[in-house]
């Protein structure tokens, strides 16, 4: 398979007052052509960052220490760390990889009008006429599902509710028809029937367009339904990846299963959810080790000293945990989560 | 069956926008709360769970309808004892735990508030010693009611909020949205525990949200709300087993589950709610405890 932006070893720290935060720890993931990846972990864990690696958007306060994004959606392949700032904006940013934001109420600009914030990329990048910029404009609006286009082109972002502004944004994303998509936790702020419609609207244009996607997102629901696969990353490191089939039917990283455990099932009527105990390490002191043996009950003795390399489990599916190494003790999965991802997996076979 | 805690009669909340607009938010809506247990309402944004939740803790004048509240009538103008009863054994946790902590006091001061306008300690070192309970109970150490809300995370601050809450030892809180802000695993942690807190003091909790899934591990009934208007209301497995509202059926069906396969071939129930009024249907009655409009 061959891949449209593959991250290498990225390695970056924040310089602040209170000393550095070492926020991304090596970080290593693929994007394959057309496919979509999802990138989950709890706030902190770096998949904000990575991204704005990604499209030069870092805080100018940020230090990239090692690693390449390279990227090889326009013919040969470039590592985007290496080109300057405004290279990186006239050629790729919006071109080829364009960003869809959380929050649709403050990712629009509340003075201008829908029509002109869709147009100014395509008059900026592509030396189109104004009235083909508005042609292309209205298909656009058409494309993300907002009926009556000719008249919401002249309305003002207040005008129009959460998902009607969030498909705006999705427009505005794909105007320049890029070849990659990254969608920043695109639903967090919308009601689930909006999210709904939205997720199944850019998996429409995905099919449409051939884009590759990339989903950050901390909603295990979202991943199941969109993602090909999954990178789960823990304080500024990927600690297990796999394919999405791999990741909800055979977990292996410890914080995977305390992910799955934690989300609520509507299959069940347990009375208790699992939560996993503890809170992120703070990455202003980096722990030593793995930073997840303090809030993990199966850490082990090496887990306080060295950090885990990533273990092979099949040809996609790697973990970052001593418990794969061939001297581990064998150790039981907590019942509950057996017991879900038994069902989980029989519930599977029943749709095939 | 004993009288219920919170009584809420046909609740109707207007908004005067202008002379000539009038926002509708809540239309007759009724529902009870008995002690101990958890209500669950839930909705689109814009379906009035929200007001619903303020105007029973009266931070609006409810436009129209009767609450009951402790056996009290809690509606219309009240009463200096009424309100006292009110703010001691009404309390509300907020959605967000950024913005819902005054950043100038220090946490103990905060989580006293209630304490020092009520007056009930004897003493300074009583005070002390009801904090530092408190902060035990949910999860935090005596030590940090010397610090401020910034000097904690998302998560610890919603732990302040439920300590705050918590301290007048309420008949009955509203939690409005109140883990939609923080992450998932810490989501569980704070549903935890305030199911644990729930067994050790029997309050009861009207738990608002958009978040069915949460809902359903934390609610003993649910209600659910559309447009202003309760469009079903019923035991936890009667909605979620037996949904009757075309409403519920599609915000169930939205709801994705973590399941690959299966939620890769679901489809999603839609409801054209374009042209939907309500205002002529009736609450019909399903089951002893299930009724839907319409």
């Amino acid at each position: 398979m061959e891949n449209i932006l593959s991250i290498k070893n990225l390695d970056i720290t924040f310089k602040t007052n209170a000393g550095n935060i070492h926020a991304i720890r090596g970080v290593n993931f693929d994007l394959p052509r057309g496919k979509t990846i999802a990138l989950v972990g709890e706030s902190g864990s770096g998949k904000s960052v990575t991204m704005k690696a990604v499209t030069g958007l870092l805080d100018s306060n940020s230090v990239i220490n090692s690693g390449n994004i390279l990227y090889s959606g326009g013919g040969e392949t470039v590592d985007l760390l290496t080109l300057s700032k405004k290279d990186l904006r006239q050629k790729f940013n919006g071109q080829q990889i364009a960003m869809v934001f959380q929050d649709p109420m403050t990712s629009l600009n509340p003075t201008m009008t829908i029509g002109a914030q869709i147009m100014e990329g395509m008059l900026l990048h592509k030396k189109i006429s104004t009235s083909d910029a508005e042609k292309k404009a209205l298909e656009l609006l058409n494309l993300v599902g907002i009926i009556e286009a000719e008249k919401r082109m002249k309305n003002y972002p207040h005008q129009l509710s959460g998902g009607m502004r969030q498909r705006v944004v999705i427009a505005i994303a794909l105007s320049c028809e890029p070849k990659v998509l990254i969608c920043d936790e695109p639903t967090t702020a919308l009601d689930v029937t909006i999210q709904a419609r939205i997720l199944n609207l850019i998996q429409d244009i995905q099919a449409k367009m051939n884009l590759s996607v990339i989903y950050i997102t901390h909603d295990l629901g979202v991943v199941a339904k969109v993602a090909d696969f999954v990178n789960v990353m823990y304080a500024g490191k990927i600690i297990e990846v796999g394919t999405v089939d791999e990741i909800f039917y055979d977990p292996r990283h410890p914080y995977t299963w305390g992910l799955l455990s934690a989300m609520p099932d509507l299959e069940t009527d347990d009375s208790r959810l699992y939560s996993i105990p503890g809170s992120p390490p703070n990455l202003l002191h980096e722990p030593t080790g793995d930073a997840f043996a303090a809030r993990n009950k199966f850490a082990m003795k090496i887990d306080e000293k060295a950090a885990p390399p990533m273990f092979q489990i099949s040809e996609t599916h790697f973990a970052a945990t001593w418990l794969l190494h061939p001297d581990a003790p064998k150790i039981e999965l907590p019942p509950e989560l057996k017991a879900r991802l038994e069902r989980s997996r029989k519930a599977a076979d029943v749709v095939g | 069956m004993a009288e219920p805690l919170l009584k809420v009669k046909n609740l109707r909340q207007h908004f005067k926008i202008s002379r000539s607009f009038t926002v509708k938010a809540v239309n007759g809506v009724s529902f009870e709360v008995n002690a101990g247990e958890t209500y669950g309402l839930v909705g689109e944004s814009g379906s009035g769970k929200t007001t619903i939740g303020r105007s029973i803790i009266r931070l609006y004048n409810p436009t129209g309808g009767e609450i009951i509240f402790n056996g009290r009538k809690i509606s219309g103008s009240l009463s200096d004892k009424t309100r006292r009863m009110l703010r001691k054994n009404m309390q509300m946790i907020f959605q967000d735990p950024m913005s819902s902590l005054n950043p100038r006091k220090k946490v103990g001061d905060i989580i006293a508030e209630g304490l020092d306008i009520h007056k009930l300690y004897q003493n300074l070192k009583e005070r002390n010693e009801i904090i530092s309970e408190i902060l035990k109970k949910v999860g935090l150490s005596p030590a940090h009611a010397e610090r401020y809300p910034q000097q904690f995370s998302g998560g610890q601050r919603q732990r302040v909020g439920i300590a705050r809450a918590l301290v007048m030892n309420p008949k009955l809180i509203i939690a409005d949205e109140c883990i939609s802000a923080l992450d998932v695993s810490i989501q569980a942690q704070v549903v935890n525990l305030m199911k644990d807190i729930q067994d050790e003091t029997n309050c009861a909790y009207l738990f608002i949200a958009h978040d069915l899934s949460m809902v359903k591990y934390i609610s003993d009934r649910i209600g659910v709300l559309h447009k202003g208007y309760l469009v079903e209301t019923g035991l936890t497995q009667e909605i979620f087993s037996n949904p009757a509202h075309p409403y519920t059926q599609s915000l169930l069906s939205a709801v994705p589950q973590p399941n690959p396969r299966v939620e890769k071939q679901r489809q999603l129930i839609n409801y054209n709610a374009e042209n939907i009024n309500y205002e002529n249907s009736t609450m019909q009655q399903l089951s002893e405890t299930h009724f839907v409009l319409k």
